[in-house]
């Protein structure tokens, strides 16, 4: 079931009804109900996969929080009768038993991931493999069933047992409120990755019916339709037109298909991400943020902080701060600061951990040499920055620079250019073709096609251009009011017309100047495919 | 709620509605200038309902038939539901529609829709659905109908579909945005110009010459609905010379006749009582009649069903004399209006 879906839109108003009628204390139960339809209607077999996750990852929560608890009685009741040494080995012994808990659940969930997501991966560089050794033996392609949503609801139940071991959360008594944690049906598709202490504080509580938390909700999902319809999903013909034909469309074709998709993806990924937490809202529940204006960076290291946040906190929580303490690498710390000085030693580890973390993002965001490649890309572009920070920080200090507003402007023109370029590993086919696209850029010659007419060729009609043009002035202008508080916090203090005309002319424009319907190639919600 | 908010959200409910309505309105698709066949459906419900015969079928009963000659030389009241490639499942539904206001003695039925025994296309659907008044008998057809890429809720809130047409709009959007005058006669599309049938191609081998199965129920279910109304459903296959229609089916459809007692008449044989001159008596080729062909045709349906199904003269009825003379000067008008425009074409070469 699409979010752009008209059965989406009925199931939500179904569930809003039901919602606030049944008795508050039921409301989570028919939550959990809700979602694994919901789960249901999309595929009936991707509810297996969900609930082993969720059975496993709850039992072994509960399993390694009794050990935790069994440690603090045996240590308590024992306070006098134990030497020091006595409990370092008891609690050693306690946590080994819960670290191998832990990598049992770890192992079989990311092992689920791996499998379906990964063989198919694995098995084409088998073939590409045994092709180059001139073996004429090929490995089949399974026929593995991806369930929609499977990476972000497995590195949430993951997060959550991993703050179980760690003791930073309380793990949760009930399977159905757990399993409603793990399904949630407004983050199921495309996130956001929340944390189980802050989205339990609303998902289990009581919420009567209040209709300004819902009529912000319902506001909130009409921008992320705004995003979606109006300009992600129009925007689309001209990206497919260019990256599938690159034999036709190089050179200056592949800075606007760059382009093109910098706009479409951001208005696509934030879009779904407002009709989630929109829809979180309308039902009395605060989802995560996952965008705070990342095409305002002023670097790639910032954009990342403010580009898709729950999943980058998560990497830097679970994957970067556990290799960074990790013995091997507390070792290789001493070794390098010892070697390559004090400065530069201390880098050796951040570095491999990043480069740890990027890998993993890249391979989380799909099966494909393209994505490693992306990842691998983003970490060495911001090491290099890292790197030059020094020179970086004597260019500005020497012409003033760092408060201008138009080097500020240039930071941000600069970091948009260079995350488009590497987000030309997502487009094309391959990793040659993408090189080689972006060669073109420099060898083909063809500037001209930016005001000569040709870019008419794409799909896209002189209207859809005024139509994308005034979509990206409102995103812009947007994005500008946010930055001093919420803007629909700031049109609620607005004289009723005014906010019935705003509000309306965008349902307005959201109805009129959708691409959606026959006529239309409306698309997936990219990141439903990750 | 004080009285004051309350006020407020029934003023601003009641603006968006009228202003999704009348937008609704201004989007719908007018058939103006073009494909006016697209009128067809929903011109039916602004007659008076007390027809003797009622047309079903696509292209080949609203191009082929001409009410007016049925009524001018033998006093029979007829009506054509037509409609750009109507499949059965329309024709039936269409029928229980009908059935609704009136009850015909006879129901004709172009025999050439059982050709299709799944959804066709879209546009198609939306000019034989849309024009329907809303009834049990509209949701079953929509139902029936809708290709892979149709939604329901797009049939019953036509503004989803033609969200996109505000930059196709023109002035015949404004001026048929609630009402135009109707653009048949009594759902007969007439057409004056000539264009002779030449080099007619002959059907293509067909993998499978067997009707559908769908087709086949839909065909059962019209004949039981009419004889459980005590209708005569009478068959025909008008005489479009194409789409080609294939021996094999011919023999499906005599043998169905003459199973369940059925008049079918093939018009496709009967060049010569019909006195049928494909130089003269087709606008496009042989695909449909001009008004000279269809006027010769129903001359010869009309022999056919006063001798075969006894209806009665009703020439003598005033009122509906007084009814059909307006039809016929507006007819006669049309023809006249058509005449000149094709001689002005002819001059100026076109």
């Amino acid at each position: 079931m699409l979010f752009t879906s008209y059965e989406f839109l009925g199931f939500l108003v179904v569930l809003l009804v039901l919602y606030y009628i049944v008795p508050k204390k039921y409301q989570w139960s028919l939550l959990l109900l809700a979602s694994y339809l919901f789960y249901f209607m999309a595929n009936p077999c991707y509810l297996i996969y969900i609930a082993a996750t969720t059975l496993t990852i709850y039992f072994l929560g509960c399993r390694i929080e009794r050990l935790q608890e069994e440690q603090c009685l045996y240590l308590k009741s024992h306070r006098d009768g134990l030497g020091k040494e006595e409990k370092k080995a008891y609690k050693k012994g306690m946590q080994k038993r819960q670290r191998r808990l832990l990598l049992a659940a770890l192992l079989f969930n990311l092992g689920i991931l791996a499998v379906v997501k990964y063989t198919n991966f694995v098995i084409g560089n088998v073939n590409g493999l045994l092709h180059f050794l001139g073996n004429g033996k090929e490995l089949k392609a399974l026929d593995l069933l991806l369930p929609m949503g499977i990476s972000f609801y497995t590195f949430q139940a993951v997060g959550y047992l991993i703050d179980v071991y760690r003791g930073t959360c309380p793990g949760e008594k009930n399977p159905f409120r757990f399993a409603l944690f793990v399904s949630f049906f407004p983050q199921l598709v495309q996130g956001p990755i929340s944390r189980f202490g802050e989205l339990s504080r609303t998902l289990y509580g009581e919420h009567p019916f209040q209709w300004e938390k819902v009529s912000r909700g319902l506001q909130r999902i009409l921008w992320g339709y705004f995003k979606k319809l109006v300009i992600a999903d129009r925007i689309l013909t001209g990206v497919n037109e260019i990256i599938r034909s690159p034999e036709t469309y190089g050179g200056a074709y592949v800075l606007v298909g760059m382009l093109f998709y910098a706009l479409e993806l951001y208005a696509d990924f934030t879009g779904g991400i407002d009709i989630t937490i929109g829809t979180a809202q309308c039902l009395g529940i605060e989802v995560a943020e996952n965008f705070n204006r990342p095409y305002f960076s002023k670097s790639i290291k910032e954009y990342w902080r403010r580009w898709h946040m729950t999943m980058g906190t998560w990497f830097t929580d679970y994957i970067f701060y556990p290799i960074s303490a990790c013995q091997p690498m507390l070792k290789l710390s001493r070794f390098s600061r010892k070697h390559l000085g004090e400065a530069l030693g201390k880098r050796v580890p951040v570095y491999l951990s990043s480069f740890a973390v990027w890998l993993a993002t890249g391979i989380w965001h799909g099966a494909s040499w393209n994505f490693i490649v992306w990842g691998l890309g983003n970490w060495v572009v911001i090491m290099i920055s890292q790197e030059l920070e020094p020179l970086y920080r004597k260019f500005h200090g020497k012409f003033h620079v760092g408060n201008n507003a138009g080097f500020r402007f240039f930071q941000i023109v600069r970091t948009i250019l260079l995350m488009s370029c590497l987000r030309t590993f997502d487009c094309y086919r391959d990793v040659p073709l993408t090189f080689r696209m972006l060669g073109s850029l420099l060898t083909a010659g063809n500037w001209n096609i930016l005001w000569d007419g040709s870019l008419m060729t794409l799909g896209l009609s002189g209207t859809d251009y005024g139509i994308l043009t005034a979509g990206m002035l409102v995103l812009i202008a947007v994005s500008l009011l946010q930055r001093r508080g919420s803007v629909r916090e700031r049109i609620a203090r607005k004289p009723y017309v005014v906010r019935f005309v705003l509000w309306y002319g965008l349902f307005l424009t959201v109805l009129l100047m959708g691409a959606y319907g026959i006529g239309y190639d409306a698309s997936q919600f990219i990141y439903n495919q990750f | 709620m004080n009285k004051k908010r309350m006020a407020r959200a029934v003023c601003s409910a009641i603006f968006v509605i009228v202003t999704l309505y009348l937008l609704q309105r201004l989007l719908v698709p007018k058939y103006a200038s073009d494909v006016v066949e697209g009128n067809l459906i929903a011109e039916y419900y602004e007659e008076e309902k007390n027809h003797d015969v009622i047309f079903i079928g696509d292209c080949e009963v609203y191009e082929n038939f001409s009410p007016k000659v049925l009524w001018e030389k033998y006093g029979i009241n007829s009506y054509i539901r037509g409609s750009a490639q109507q499949l059965i499942w329309q024709s039936y539904y269409l029928l229980e529609d009908t059935l609704r206001y009136e009850k015909p003695e006879v129901v004709i039925f172009n025999v050439l829709a059982l050709k299709y025994d799944e959804p066709q296309k879209e546009a198609y659907n939306r000019m034989s659905l849309e024009g329907m008044r809303w009834s049990v008998s509209k949701v079953k057809a929509i139902l029936a109908s809708m290709t892979e890429d149709e939604h329901f809720l797009d049939y019953v809130f036509p503004i989803l579909r033609y969200h996109s047409r505000w930059n196709e709009l023109g002035e015949e959007d404004l001026e048929y945005l609630f009402r135009r005058e109707p653009v048949s006669h009594n759902g007969y599309y007439m057409r004056v110009d000539v264009k002779p049938a030449e080099n007619v191609p002959e059907g293509r081998i067909l993998a499978d010459y067997q009707f559908g199965e769908n087709a086949c129920g839909y065909l059962d279910k019209m004949t039981e609905l009419c004889r459980e109304n005590d209708i005569q459903l009478v068959l025909v296959k008008a005489p479009s010379l194409y789409p080609y229609w294939y021996e094999e089916w011919e023999e499906q459809v005599e043998a169905y006749a003459a199973e369940h007692k059925l008049l079918y008449i093939n018009f496709l044989e009967l060049t010569e009582e019909t006195g049928l001159d494909f130089s003269q008596d087709t606008y496009d080729g042989g695909l449909h009649l001009n008004l000279t062909g269809a006027e010769k045709i129903t001359d010869y349906l009309g022999k056919v069903l006063t001798e075969e199904c006894a209806l009665s003269d009703r020439r003598g009825e005033a009122e509906l004399s007084r009814a059909w003379e307006e039809k016929i000067s507006a007819y006669e008008q049309e023809i006249a209006e058509q005449k000149k425009m094709v001689e002005q074409q002819e001059i100026s070469g076109q």
